[in-house]
């Protein structure tokens, strides 16, 4: 069930009553917030409230990037995948940050902390390589300095 | 006509359409994929490129989408230039590096429009090195079957089951090349339209499900034009036949009835046909035997045992069928002569259809044809959950709320058949269908309003409107104020409208909303709006032909019996347990003598007969069938039937012959059959017309039923045996039962399969159109007989003082399904398996008020019937005060609606 | 001239500390000036008329003249309402990071653009779609639309005359598509972000059929500076015809990459200048001058000028104007794959020739890339660039990628015919 703020939250976003399925990307969105990522039963209450099929809202939810339908771990950790980082050393961070959490990418690691994806740019190319954990940019990153940066997310 | 330049030379097009359709229309071979004649143009596959130029000396031009660019004056092209050819190519291309190449064992195989689009822009050399990507498939319920590789992402599906069928359940998920179409988890496809997607698909993504078991290649089929017999629109199909079974139906155009759609049971009601327990011979009851038992007899002994129950002295009462031909039940009239016959109907249902033709016959409004509603621009909807009763109409009702939108966007240069920007504003702007019902619908969604109330509220908001529109028009005397306010809206939304449209229908039990509707009708006519349509939706495939023939209902009959004045019942395709309490039925069946009934299938009827005839259904044999709008329109047989099944009319002619009676006996065949009903019932004389007569010849030959390219005509029965039998003859059509003849020269409305070289698809159509979207070459089938009174026709009619409910009772009303309610189509499994189980449904709040809940036992308590145990299934969309129970379902008696009475948690038995 | 926002009219006021300036600095600095000046001295159609004159060119790639377009919105008692403005803050071209500075930096000249666009077209709705990444600028905005509600500038009767805007900001939940004007447009109604037959276009029927104007973030934070200053001050901060100053930027392996501020009309090589030129011992081999879909230009290109008519006559576009470097030690096969799988992955899926040619070009360079090419590879290419050229696909997006394909295959030609010769990358 949708939670009294959540429902609350959702409605601040609907501008134009008459087009309430037009909050259903910062439903999704809220609710990935809360709840990690959009499990089918999210879904179908998404779709409900803003008064949607869950069809359609899949096929809102599965086009775009920054949803996911799959379980993830705690953290998610985007590595920028494109051309700037790919100039600057993108591959060599993306090995070195896979081989320490022992990954592949797409995946969780076995705690269920981190899930990491590749991510097109970050809009921040003068200070590649970049990646985002959460909400949370980190730029000019040097793969020696990962460990670091991870540390604060448990 | 404005000109164009095709290669420099000057042509002339109609003026209003796009590029591709002026070219299709010219005849040229333009591959296509996202558009879809009645879909109209996305952009999306880029397959119809040509070339543009922009005068006469640019030699380079630019490729346009010849669906995205409006064919206008002066308009410079070339289709066959490099560039375009080079590109049309590599979309193919494109979309083979992940189609998997099944086409040997692909259903679509034979008829696919990637085969032909393949061919035809000459890709063959297989460049692609790389891996293919796969998808899963999608269990999508018993009708329609998934096979997402084969998916070259056209869009169609979706644009179709989403935007203009209504669907929610199916959609596009994912992104790039991983686009996916199908529903969000497996599941039964929601849509009563889903079958479409099997047409509509240019490739196997979505095929047949029940062909699957019986699969034939397109051209090894038998087919002939024929008629649906499901419900009273009678949409026109055409049935796949091979090795003596009835394997598949598919869409037949006809722009004034169906036009490309047919509904799933439409469909895939067909597999009753293929029963295998349907008598094949004529069966006479065992008497001594236990139980109901039946032996079949030679048609010499059944004859010899009829035409002496005939012959010998008493009346024999005849009792005909909605269901069943205009031929039959004008052959069983004349067998009992017209006093003795009775239509076959409830007194109830007389009643209505009597109703109906009066309002159209006497009236000044029109009924517009199935296939004109989606030019109607305001809809007012009294009674009818039209989804369930008459699916095609609620399909093409939908598309009326299109036509304000529409005309707001040609104000911006937007043609019609740029329809994404269109359907962009529909949610806003569309135009409106009122909808006043018990209970909620498959419609609702586009309502601009809805009116839930009883059958008698709903005629009171009827008569409002009409006093609303026409201060002449009789007022219903005190209403609530919200009925009144709403009365007055719906009357401005028709005033406003070009073309308002009101539909009603018998759904209700209610003469009265048969009457509100004509009135608001008739309020608009004298208006001034002349283009204003009544549509009436009736019961059966030949409700309107059978009211149209005149006589007696059953109540009628069975008095006729009760008080002895028949030695012999013969019931014609009609199983009365459907329309009367059994009661009455098990009294009458007591009473007559001897019962005969003629039937395709053994039903409660037929069970307790003595006698049994096995009669054609509409694949195994011809005759005519009066839609809801009284257009006749004539099925043509594709099945040589089994054992001695054969057309009712002709069985009731060999009673006929056997009881001795030279006089009505002239007639061997349709045609001369028809000269004679038409000499008796002169209100059908136009049924001769209906389709060209069997002598009718095209260059000297018939009519092929089989294509060319037919195969085993010789063999495929070798396993029985090795000689060729005698090719069976058709007396009543120019149609022949092999592949004989010149098909491309067939006058369209007798054409079952359309084919020309290059187009193997259901998309060849276009090809016998007179221009995209138009109606066939040379006229579509179909011929009215029944047209409104010249002038300002009869007064309006007055409402019935309304009487008020006794306080605690509740009012029974039946509810259809479009799944189960219809018997035939109730027999095929596929749509069994899709008919709901028996319930009652109540709203909430009236189900809470006797302590019931959602899935609980209740005992409906109806006046002067036996009481009945169902389950309650809750829905706010029903009116307070009101029950509706399924009809027909399989596993629910007969209970007579309306009724009043009560409901209670049943008692724990 | 102590004004830094005079001959720097987007950034001169941004601090260096990197936090954004708030409602009160923003005043301070002559901000709302122009809101204010506007709504009370200005008829909309002046406002238009003051940014056409200025010679304003749409700052999102393509440099469609913006008081053009919104002049192309219905005017007038009987015009469609609600009408809309949308900002295209979807920023996500690689190597495009101008409008992140602006949004994050100074989000009121943004807003203030927004009302005096909003005006200009007599909006009654805007949206700012922002992508989803740009969480500072998320929280950044949220600020800075309340404290512009709160002071008036936005809402009902804004400044207590008789206009009304709404301003809200949308969160992207990503994809490149987004940014096509017509597919953002699907995106903000909720939809899948599939972008739109044009004609007809978003001014005449965009959000929900209504009149629309979709602008660059950079293109209406020039806005309130030509309004307070005037299309002629506009016209001469530029060194060639087209108006005003531009965000120049450069990524890749340059001494100091960076983002600046410069007068339309700045060389490639002066911007490579204020980059520090190439880090020590690498050779500048190639420039991808605006954003991954312009073509690629090369060390002999250092004097063409910045601006939207000069780069078309060397055969690319200025396009966002943040240019990408290639330097002589990384594999250009190896750049071309990565822009190809960025454009295959960012296919929206419509039309066939993106949908399912651009995986085809990623597969067949990345054979290159990994010593698996063929002879005929090149042929497959060459056609891929040609036939998904503009105006042969649905949008813009296959042709963009198209772009450093083509160039890269004739700039390159030695370095792909040598991958495939030898079987191998070079530089792996
Ligand atoms: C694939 C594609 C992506 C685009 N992405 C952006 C973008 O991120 N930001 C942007 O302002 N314009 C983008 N554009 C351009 C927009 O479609 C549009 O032209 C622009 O927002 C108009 O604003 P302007 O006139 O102010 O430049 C993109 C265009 C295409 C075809
Ligand atoms: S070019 Fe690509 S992104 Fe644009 S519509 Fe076609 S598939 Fe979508
Ligand atoms: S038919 Fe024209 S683009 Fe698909």
């Amino acid at each position: 069930m949708l939670s009294d703020a959540i429902k609350q939250e959702i409605e601040s976003h609907i501008h134009e009553p008459e087009h309430r399925a037009a909050a259903c990307t910062e439903a999704l969105r809220i609710v990935q917030r809360e709840r990690g990522w959009i499990d089918d039963e999210s879904l179908a209450e998404v779709a409900e409230f803003l008064g949607m099929s869950p069809h359609e809202l899949d096929g809102v939810a599965t086009f775009f990037n920054l949803i996911h339908r799959r379980p993830v771990g705690r953290h998610v950790i985007r590595v920028c995948a494109s051309v700037s980082c790919w100039v600057m050393g993108y591959e060599g961070l993306r090995e070195k940050l896979l081989a320490h959490l022992g990954v592949e990418m797409g995946e969780t690691t076995a705690d269920g902390r981190f899930t990491v994806v590749p991510n097109q740019c970050l809009g921040c190319c003068d200070r590649a390589p970049a990646l985002m954990i959460g909400r949370d940019l980190y730029r000019d990153v040097n793969p020696d300095a990962l460990e670091a940066i991870l540390e604060p997310y448990r | 006509m404005p000109t164009i330049f095709i290669d420099g030379k000057p042509v002339e097009i109609q003026g209003n359409e796009n590029l591709l359709e002026a070219l299709i229309e010219l005849g040229l071979n333009v591959p296509y994929f996202c558009w879809h004649p009645a879909l109209g143009s996305a952009g999306a596959c880029r397959q119809c490129a040509v070339t543009q130029y922009k005068d006469e000396q640019d030699t380079r031009g630019r490729i346009v989408m010849s669906c995205m660019t409006p064919a206008v004056e002066g308009l410079r092209i070339s289709v066959d230039d490099a560039a375009s050819k080079e590109f049309r190519a590599s979309i193919i291309e494109w979309m083979m590096t992940y189609h998997p190449h099944d086409c040997p064992v692909c259903d679509e195989g034979g008829e696919c429009h990637l085969q032909d689009m393949t061919v035809m822009t000459g890709h063959s050399y297989r460049r692609y090195r790389f891996d293919k990507r796969t998808h899963r498939n999608q269990d999508l319920g018993p009708l329609v079957n998934h096979e997402m590789n084969r998916c070259i992402e056209c869009y169609r599906c979706v644009r179709f089951y989403k935007d203009f069928a209504g669907g929610t359940d199916l959609d596009v998920f994912s992104s790039h090349n991983h686009v996916y179409f199908g529903r969000h988890e497996d599941g039964t496809l929601e849509s009563e339209f889903s079958g479409n997607l099997v047409e509509v698909c240019p490739t196997g993504v979505f095929t047949d499900k029940t062909l699957k078991k019986h699969f034939t290649r397109r051209w090894d089929y038998t087919t002939a034009p024929s008629v649906c017999t499901h419900c009273s629109l009678g949409c026109n199909i055409t049935p796949g036949e091979r090795y003596g079974e009835l394997r598949r139906i598919r869409n037949r155009y006809n722009r004034d009835v169906n036009g490309y759609f047919l509904c799933d049971r439409g469909r895939y009601g067909y597999e009753f046909v293929n029963e295998p327990r349907r008598p094949k011979r004529p069966m006479r009851r065992v008497p001594e035997a236990a139980g109901n038992q039946f032996r079949e007899v030679t048609r010499e002994e059944a004859m010899g045992a009829l035409g002496a129950l005939v012959r010998d002295g008493g009346p024999v009462i005849g009792i005909g069928s909605p269901r069943a031909s205009v031929e039959a039940n004008f052959a069983l009239r004349l067998l009992v002569g017209a006093e003795n016959f009775y239509l076959g109907l409830s007194k109830d249902e007389n009643a209505l259809m009597a109703a109906t033709l009066e309002a159209v016959l006497e009236g000044p409004a029109r009924q517009p044809s199935l296939g004109e509603i989606p030019k109607h621009d305001a809809v007012f909807i009294l009674g009818e959950d039209l989804t369930n009763v008459a699916p095609l109409a609620a399909l093409h009702v939908r598309q009326t709320v299109r036509n304000k939108p529409r005309a707001r966007a040609r104000a911006l240069g937007i043609p019609d058949w740029n329809v994404l920007p269109v359907s962009r504003v529909i949610d806003t702007e569309r135009g409106p269908v009122h909808i006043a019902t018990p209970y909620g619908g498959k419609l609702d969604d586009i309502a601009a309003s809805t009116f839930r109330a009883t059958p008698d509220a709903i005629a009171q908001l009827g008569f409002a409107v009409a006093h609303a529109i026409a201060t002449d028009a009789p007022d219903p005397g005190p209403l609530p104020e919200e009925t009144r306010a709403l009365a007055a809206r719906i009357a401005a939304d028709l005033l406003e409208a070009e073309r308002p449209l009101v539909v009603a229908g018998p759904s209700c039990d209610s003469v009265e909303v048969i009457r509100a509707a004509a009135n608001v009708a008739w309020a608009l006519c004298r208006r001034g709006r002349t283009t204003a349509g009544l549509f009436y939706t009736a019961h059966e495939a030949n409700s309107v032909g059978l009211e149209m023939m005149g006589g007696g209902h059953l109540e009628d009959a069975a008095a006729a019996v009760l008080e002895g004045r028949a030695r012999a019942v013969i019931v014609l395709e009609n199983d009365l347990y459907r329309r009367a309490d059994a009661r009455l039925v098990d009294a009458m069946i007591e009473k007559a003598g001897t019962l005969v009934v003629i039937d395709h299938l053994m039903t409660p009827t037929g069970i307790r007969a003595d006698i049994v005839l096995p009669a054609a259904t509409f694949a195994e044999g011809a005759g005519t069938l009066v839609n809801n709008v009284g257009s006749a329109q004539r099925f043509i047989e594709v099945l040589r039937p089994a054992g001695e099944i054969t057309e009712s009319w002709r069985w009731l002619r060999r009673i006929n012959t056997a009881a001795g009676r030279s006089t009505v006996t002239q007639w061997v065949d349709l045609d001369s059959f028809l000269r004679e009903l038409v000499g008796e019932l002169p209100v059908f004389a136009r049924i001769v017309n209906v389709a060209p007569p069997a002598s009718f010849r095209v260059g000297g030959r018939k009519i092929p039923r089989q294509s060319h390219r037919y195969s085993g005509r010789t063999a495929m029965n070798a396993n029985i045996a090795v000689s060729e039998g005698a090719v069976a003859q058709d007396l009543d059509s120019p149609l022949a039962f092999t592949m004989e003849g010149f098909p491309r020269m067939t006058p369209a409305k007798l054409m079952a399969s359309f084919w020309t070289p290059g187009w193997n698809s259901a998309q060849s159509i276009t090809r016998f159109q007179e221009e995209v979207n138009g109606p066939l070459e040379g006229g579509d089938p179909g011929i009215r007989l029944i047209e409104p009174a010249a002038g300002d026709g009869r007064p309006y009619y007055a409402p019935a003082p309304v009487a008020s409910a006794a306080t605690g009772t509740l009012l029974a009303i039946e509810r259809l399904h479009i799944f189960g309610s219809e018997e035939l189509s109730a027999r095929a499994p596929g749509i069994a398996t899709l008919a709901p189980t028996p319930y009652v449904l109540l709203h909430p709040e009236d189900a809470a008020a006797v302590g019931l809940a959602e899935g609980e036992m209740a005992e409906v308590l109806l006046t002067d019937q036996l009481p009945v145990r169902l389950p309650v299934v809750c829905a706010p969309a029903i009116a307070r005060g009101v029950l509706a129970l399924p009809r027909g379902l399989s596993g629910l008696p007969f209970v007579s609606l309306p009724a009043s009475g009560t409901v209670r948690k049943a008692p724990v038995a | 001239m102590s004004d830094p926002t005079h001959d720097l009219p987007l950034t001169g006021a941004i601090k260096t500390d990197g936090t954004p300036l708030s409602l009160r600095e923003y005043e301070a600095i002559g901000g709302y000036a122009a809101v204010r000046a506007a709504l009370s001295g200005l008829a909309p159609a002046d406002v238009t008329a003051r940014v056409k004159d200025a010679g304003l060119r749409g700052r999102g790639g393509a440099g469609f003249p913006t008081g053009i377009k919104w002049a192309l919105v219905p005017m007038g008692d009987d015009a469609p309402h609600p009408k809309y403005l949308v900002v295209n803050a979807d920023e996500m071209e690689p190597g495009t990071f101008k409008d992140r500075l602006l949004l994050e930096g100074n989000p009121h000249q943004l807003i203030e653009g927004v009302i005096l666009a909003a005006y200009a077209i007599q909006a009654d709705i805007a949206y700012i779609f922002l992508r989803g990444e740009y969480t500072v600028a998320e929280d950044r905005l949220h600020h800075a639309l309340h404290e512009a509600y709160e002071a008036g500038y936005l809402g009902r009767h804004i400044l207590g005359g008789p206009w009304s805007l709404g301003l809200h900001l949308h969160m992207s939940i990503g994809r490149y598509i987004c940014g096509e004007e017509t597919a953002l447009l699907n995106a903000l109604e909720g939809k899948r972000a599939t972008p739109r037959t044009k004609p007809p276009f978003p001014q005449i029927s965009g959000l929900w059929g209504k009149p629309t104007i979709v602008n660059n973030v950079e293109t209406l934070c020039n806005v309130p500076p030509i309004v307070a200053r005037g299309a002629e001050w506009f016209k001469g901060l530029s060194r060639t015809p087209n108006g005003g100053t531009k965000m120049f930027g450069v990524s890749g392996k340059a001494k100091r990459p960076g983002l600046w501020e410069r007068p339309l009309g700045t060389t490639i090589g002066e911007i490579l200048d204020l980059a520090g030129g190439m880090r020590d011992g690498l050779t500048l081999r190639g420039i991808i001058p605006g954003g991954a879909s312009t073509d690629f230009l090369g060390p002999e290109h250092l004097d063409v000028q910045m601006d939207f008519d000069t780069v078309p006559k060397v055969g690319s576009r200025m396009g966002t104007g943040t240019m990408i470097l290639l330097d002589d030690r990384t594999c250009p096969v190896g750049m071309v794959h990565n822009l190809m799988q960025f454009f295959a992955q960012e296919s929206c899926g419509w039309c066939t020739p993106c949908r399912d040619g651009l995986p085809w070009v990623q597969k067949v360079v990345g054979a290159i890339e990994a010593g698996q090419g063929r002879e005929d590879d090149l042929d497959v290419l060459r056609r891929h660039a040609r036939l998904l050229g503009p105006g042969l696909t649905f949008c813009a997006l296959a042709p963009g990628a198209t772009a450093p394909l083509g160039s890269a295959l004739v700039r390159f030609k030695d370095d792909f015919e040598r991958h495939i010769r030898d079987q191998r990358c070079a530089w792996n």
